[in-house]
């Protein structure tokens, strides 16, 4: 199948503190025939911060970044969050003919009102995921996965138009032959950056979101985005938590990528034990390699 | 229709301007406070804030801790039958109580953003350890959270350094103040 190629914006939390998602996404996305290739010298989309105190700036932060997109190429976004500031500031670009001469005068180019803003899970709706596996159902067979999307599917009133991927994480998952534990928090937020400014807020939602998937039957959680991952890891307060994976990483490993050594120990908590429970952490040679690159982690050092 | 005093400021209005949303719209059905994660956090529901709004109670509004406490995760205003964005209305609250120099309701909510802004002023993109350091340092919190630090750094999840961007004249055109 021929390459598509796509503008690829990490966003800050892949790229500082996500780095198993960004090279289980870049690894996912190879193998299934799509090139990202990465802004040039993209900046941060203002996150939570910029649009709480000052409107301007939440703003112009997407902006730069929208006029760095080359022209024809989609942008593909990984963080959910960057995701809806793109598409507001977009939005409200394409709804006001003065702001469009402001644009175009601070960064000096055409505004383009068609170019496409797209999550990760809009490539589900792109591509074919039996295309690219011999036996679908076998390769995540047994594990019982619970499914958290956080806030990413709740959109604010002007984007109620955009597509409703809820549902999206499920379907792939249980194809690939997981299987799908419904504990009733999928969609409870996991408090972002309270995490830091208010961590017994965030402990307590995060420890229910995590609990009620345990107590419904799951071994793991599995999540699209690198904040949500985090708050997960490192907020809860059960004395036994269960792992959390991004989405990308458990769809490259179905589809049979074999860096997985790479991912897995930047976890807080850690998935390996259950993987091998579950037999689904491969080792490229034998039983005493994987051993050992346990042991001597080589691969976080690098 | 909720009719003011002559002469009584007229805060619903205020935000409209700002924001477009007309706030005769909110019947008080409640959604948004049953769906809201961080009530808990709270002192004002975020129904009871939109109610401050409705009335002119421009103190209690941009005192509020509800204000600051909202992350802005959009699952009340995707519930909201009226379709009113209330994370918008925050924002827009938010920004008058600084213009304003109220009391503010969550200092350390406050702090937080303003550092997570300093280092996207200075390097494009943020800089968690730097952010978390300096927020620390400010709060007088020397100890809380150590060991989750360690354990980030040990697991590269905080780098040490700051991933920057090349065109900083661009970062002056964004932070004009």
């Amino acid at each position: 199948m021929a390459k598509t190629t796509y503008s690829f914006f990490p966003g800050c939390s892949l790229k500082a503190s996500g780095h198993e998602n960004t090279l289980s996404l870049l690894k996912f996305c190879e193998m299934v025939d799509i090139e990202l290739q990465e802004l040039d010298d993209w900046n941060c989309c203002g996150s939570s911060s910029a649009h709480s105190v000052d409107h301007e700036v939440a703003r112009d932060l997407p902006w730069r970044n929208i006029s760095l997109v080359p022209e024809g190429q989609p942008l593909l976004i990984a963080c959910p969050s960057c995701m809806i500031r793109f598409k507001q500031s977009h939005l409200k670009l394409k709804n006001d003919l003065d702001l469009q001469k402001k644009y175009e005068k601070d960064w000096g180019r055409p505004f383009d009102p068609d170019l496409e803003i797209i999550h990760f899970f809009e490539l589900f709706k792109r591509i074919r995921l039996r295309d690219y596996i011999e036996e679908p159902t076998k390769q995540l067979k047994g594990i019982k996965v619970a499914p958290y999307y956080g806030c990413m599917l709740s959109m604010p009133p002007d984007l109620r138009h955009e597509p409703s991927y809820y549902g999206l994480m499920e379907d792939a998952l249980s194809r690939l032959g997981a299987q799908i534990v419904s504990y009733g928090y999928e969609t409870q937020c996991c408090g972002t950056y309270l995490s830091v400014a208010k961590p017994e807020l965030s402990q307590k939602v995060v420890t229910q979101i995590i609990s009620r998937a345990r107590d419904a039957g799951a071994e793991c959680m599995v999540t699209a985005c690198a904040m949500c991952h985090l708050n997960l890891e490192i907020r809860c307060s059960m004395k036994k938590p269960i792992p959390t994976f991004h989405f990308s990483e458990m769809l490259s490993m179905a589809l049979g990528a074999e860096k997985q050594k790479k991912w897995f120990p930047k976890h807080i908590v850690n998935p390996i034990p259950l993987l091998k429970e579950r037999k689904l952490f491969k080792s490229r040679s034998n039983g005493l390699g994987e051993l050992k690159s346990i042991f001597t982690r080589k691969d976080v050092k690098k | 229709m909720i009719e003011l005093k002559k002469g009584h400021g007229d805060l619903a209005r205020d935000i409209q301007k700002l924001t477009g949303i007309n706030f005769n719209g909110c019947l008080h059905c409640r959604t948004c406070s049953n769906a809201c994660p961080f009530v808990d956090g709270m002192d004002y529901l975020p129904n009871v804030l939109l109610r401050l709004v409705q009335m002119g109670m421009e103190k209690q509004a941009l005192e509020s801790s509800t204000i600051w406490v909202c992350v802005g995760c959009n699952t009340c205003c995707s519930f909201c039958p009226m379709a009113i964005d209330i994370p918008m209305v925050m924002d827009a609250l938010r920004e008058k109580a600084l213009a304003q120099g109220v009391k503010i309701g969550e200092p350390d909510i406050l702090n937080f953003h303003n550092e997570v802004l300093k280092t996207v002023k200075k390097y494009g993109r943020t800089h968690k350890l730097e952010i978390m350091m300096r927020y620390k340092l400010k709060k007088h919190d020397f100890l809380s959270d150590v060991g989750v630090g360690l354990k980030m750094l040990k697991k590269r999840k905080l780098d040490l350094t700051p991933s920057k961007i090349k065109d900083k004249k661009a970062l002056g055109k964004i932070f004009k103040k």
